[in-house]
């Protein structure tokens, strides 16, 4: 119990600190990118909490598979709780990529193969947590819920590709394996930084959520315990 | 144990037995579709110009939400009658299960499709019988089929299911959505195949990835 | 706790089985159900808790049990419907977890819902069941339970159109179709009138290898009395009292049963 708290903590530490970090560095130190602007500095928020939300699904497809296979509810509650946290960073996802889409393309939103497949992951995973509401309880919503965390991930890698395959209007990558294009040593520096500083606030929420719902369990069992005795 | 395409064809039969007394899916399959079409032509008003643009469109939305329609319908007649159970009772494989159910939802699915045409035909001012079209409506309707019957399985036993079931199944097959129309549409204009052949690859490839998944996940959805 | 005398009956019935060529009921397994440590929870609710059960062939065991005690998820269980959440199950010999689909070859189940199809006609839906179970002589076999549940006559009809009492002696007939050596069944004696009844016990003894094996769950504490040969309680998830029907008087089991489940009756 100690080591976990003192993990929590210390995730909770590092953590807000790099955000303190990063916020400094985002605003004042990066320079601004000769093309965009000074709105292209939203990038450094964007693609960071872009690539958590596919680190997350990724958790729920291994909390899926695990589930099925071993049939224990440790693999249930971290598919779950990385589903809600995929849910979080995919929104914000969005809401970056809408608030970056006015000031540089001039519209809110377009049905480009970036845009549209992304929002289908959104949808899937929402679908995700609809189904867990109106699942029955236990094994069942368990089982069901994993089955579309396996399907539904299929998708993310046609999110990742889809600059690649389809033609969009959506930059193209500019680092990873997609990349086409090159980044300014700072601003790489940057996004990598502020991709670990991401990763960890997922790693955070993640550990606490998990704990969170063990806890919620344990207190639905005894619930249940008790409510035939009153 | 039972074999497998005994029981697949045991479970096709039943259906299209229960089917043709009551003829329930097929004619809520096919109402459903023509209200949505002759909806849309109100909607959209086309010009002459603009009904070839959007037909297409038009078309497989109506095909979508009458195929999610038609596949609520399958699963519901098992679990009402308790009858989910009676499958489960018996000695045969989940798969074989599957993939009776699906042959039996992709049958009325194109059956109602068939009908549909036609009359898609009059009140759109196309010709539908070009065999690209054909063939993309029944790859599409397969996947629509594989991935449907998995889903629908699990939808019957949630609270309001006829939310889930389009919930769960409209994210997934948008891939094959997107397909279909393009390739429908340029099958309609006489395009070239070569122009439609990345449209085949992508639908074949969700299909049989639907297919195979399904098939394995169906045995974990079964189970209470 | 369960009867020894009639377990000769297993073995010869195992052995004239192998004869038709199915998968067949161990002829070794010296319990037809045998369960250990069951435990069966859904989400926080615990449902069974450790339930040990021992059946020997032959036997006909009545689980008494007032409503949400579990009675219905304990026969899911054996039924293979349902799996459990931790224990061992074997059916007739055959490991749940390893060979469920010999289990479903070996068990008959009868409960609330008929498990008929509403639209087809009775003889479609007998048809249906013995095509999923692989039977040969279909024709021959329909007759037979037909014949014995008195529903020969109504095979034509449509299921819908059948009255409340037809539709249960149907399920019946569907559930003997096969003729599994183990019978369960889930409060059947609701909904069925005195001549049904009669039937129904007609056909829990009496199979085409002779003594079926029966496990009937009922809350209706005279009923489960008149028939049976073993008694048990399932109270707080496990089977709390299990004794040959022989030694148990009833006034004293009702008083035991309200000990148990904390009702008068």
């Amino acid at each position: 119990m100690a080591t976990s708290m003192i993990i929590k903590k210390g995730l909770f530490v590092i953590t807000g600190a790099m955000m303190l970090v990063i916020l400094y560095l985002i605003f004042i130190w990066v320079p601004t990118e000769k093309n965009l602007g000074v709105s292209q500095r939203i990038f450094y928020f964007h693609v960071p909490i872009a690539w958590v939300g596919f680190l997350a699904f990724s958790f729920v497809l291994v909390g899926s598979v695990g589930y099925l296979w071993k049939r224990t509810s440790g693999w249930d509650r971290l598919a779950y709780s990385a589903a809600e946290l995929g849910v979080l960073f995919t929104t914000l996802m969005l809401i970056t990529g809408i608030l970056w889409a006015k000031p540089v393309w001039g519209v809110w939103w377009t049905w480009d193969p970036r845009l549209t497949t992304s929002l289908i992951l959104w949808l899937i995973y929402v679908a995700y947590l609809m189904l867990r509401a109106y699942s029955p309880k236990g094994d069942q919503g368990a089982r069901y819920a994993a089955v579309l965390g396996i399907a539904g991930f299929i998708d993310v890698p046609l999110v990742y590709m889809s600059i690649v395959w389809w033609r969009t209007v959506h930059p193209q990558a500019l680092i990873g394996p997609a990349a086409t294009g090159e980044l300014d040593p700072s601003m790489r520096l940057l996004l990598m930084i502020s991709t670990l500083t991401f990763t960890l606030l997922f790693a955070y929420l993640l550990v606490d959520r998990v704990s969170l719902r063990r806890n919620e369990e344990e207190v639905e069992v005894l619930r249940g315990l008790i409510e035939p005795l009153r | 144990m039972t074999g497998f395409w005994p029981t697949v064809a045991a479970v096709v039969w039943k259906d299209i037995q229960a089917e043709l007394r009551t003829k329930d899916i097929v004619i809520s399959v096919l109402a459903f579709a023509l209200l949505s079409l002759i909806i849309f032509n109100f909607a959209l008003r086309p010009s002459p110009q603009l009904t070839p643009v959007v037909a297409p469109g038009v078309l497989w939305v109506a095909f979508t939400f009458a195929g999610v329609l038609g596949l609520t319908r399958t699963f519901v007649l098992e679990k009402e009658q308790g009858n989910l159970i009676g499958l489960l009772l018996t000695p045969t494989s989940r798969e074989a299960l599957y993939v009776g159910k699906m042959l039996g939802s992709l049958f009325f699915m194109l059956v109602a499709e068939a009908v549909l045409l036609p009359v898609f035909a009059v009140l759109f001012n196309i010709s539908p019988f070009q065999p690209g079209l054909l063939l993309i409506i029944l790859m599409a309707t397969l996947g629509f089929a594989a991935i449907g019957t998995l889903f629908s399985a699990m939808a019957v036993n949630t609270r309001s299911r006829e939310i889930v079931l389009p919930m769960l199944f409209l994210p997934i097959v948008v891939p094959i959505i997107i397909g279909a129309v393009v390739a429908s549409g340029t099958a309609l204009d006489g395009g070239p195949w070569s122009d439609m052949v990345r449209w085949f690859q992508l639908i074949a490839v969700f299909d049989v990835l639907a297919l195979v998944f399904s098939a394995f996940a169906f045995e974990h959805v079964l189970q209470e | 706790m369960a009867t020894d005398g009639e377990d000769t009956g297993g073995r010869q019935r195992g052995r004239s089985c192998q004869a038709e060529g199915m998968v067949e009921a161990d002829a070794n397994a010296p319990l037809a159900i045998e369960v250990k440590g069951l435990t069966k929870t859904y989400g926080p609710q615990v449902v069974l808790r450790d339930l040990d059960l021992d059946l020997a062939w032959g036997g006909f065991l009545i689980v008494f049990g007032p409503n949400g005690s579990g009675k219905t998820t304990l026969i899911k269980v054996l039924a293979t419907i349902s799996r459990p959440t931790r224990g061992e199950v074997r059916v007739a010999g055959f490991d749940m977890k390893s060979n469920p689909g010999a289990i479903r070859r070996n068990i008959g189940l009868v409960t609330h819902q008929p498990l008929l199809y509403d639209d087809l006609t009775a003889l479609e839906n007998l048809k249906f069941h013995g095509r999923m179970f692989g039977l040969t002589n279909l024709e021959e076999r329909i007759e037979k339970a037909a014949d014995l549940m008195g529903v020969s006559s109504y095979l034509g009809r449509k299921v819908s159109i059948l009255s409340h009492g037809m539709q249960k002696r149907l399920s019946l007939a569907r559930a003997v179709l096969h003729d599994p050596p183990i019978l369960l069944l889930d409060e059947p004696e609701t909904g069925l009138d005195q001549e049904a009844l009669e039937m129904l016990g007609q056909m829990m003894v009496s199979g085409d290898r002779g003594r079926r094996t029966v496990l009937m769950a009922t809350h209706s504490l005279e009923k489960g009395l008149a028939l049976g040969n073993q008694v048990a309680i399932l109270a707080g998830g496990k089977i709390a009292y299990h004794e040959d029907r022989a030694l148990v008087d009833e006034a004293m089991f009702k008083d035991t049963y309200g000990h148990f489940t904390g009702i008068a009756s």
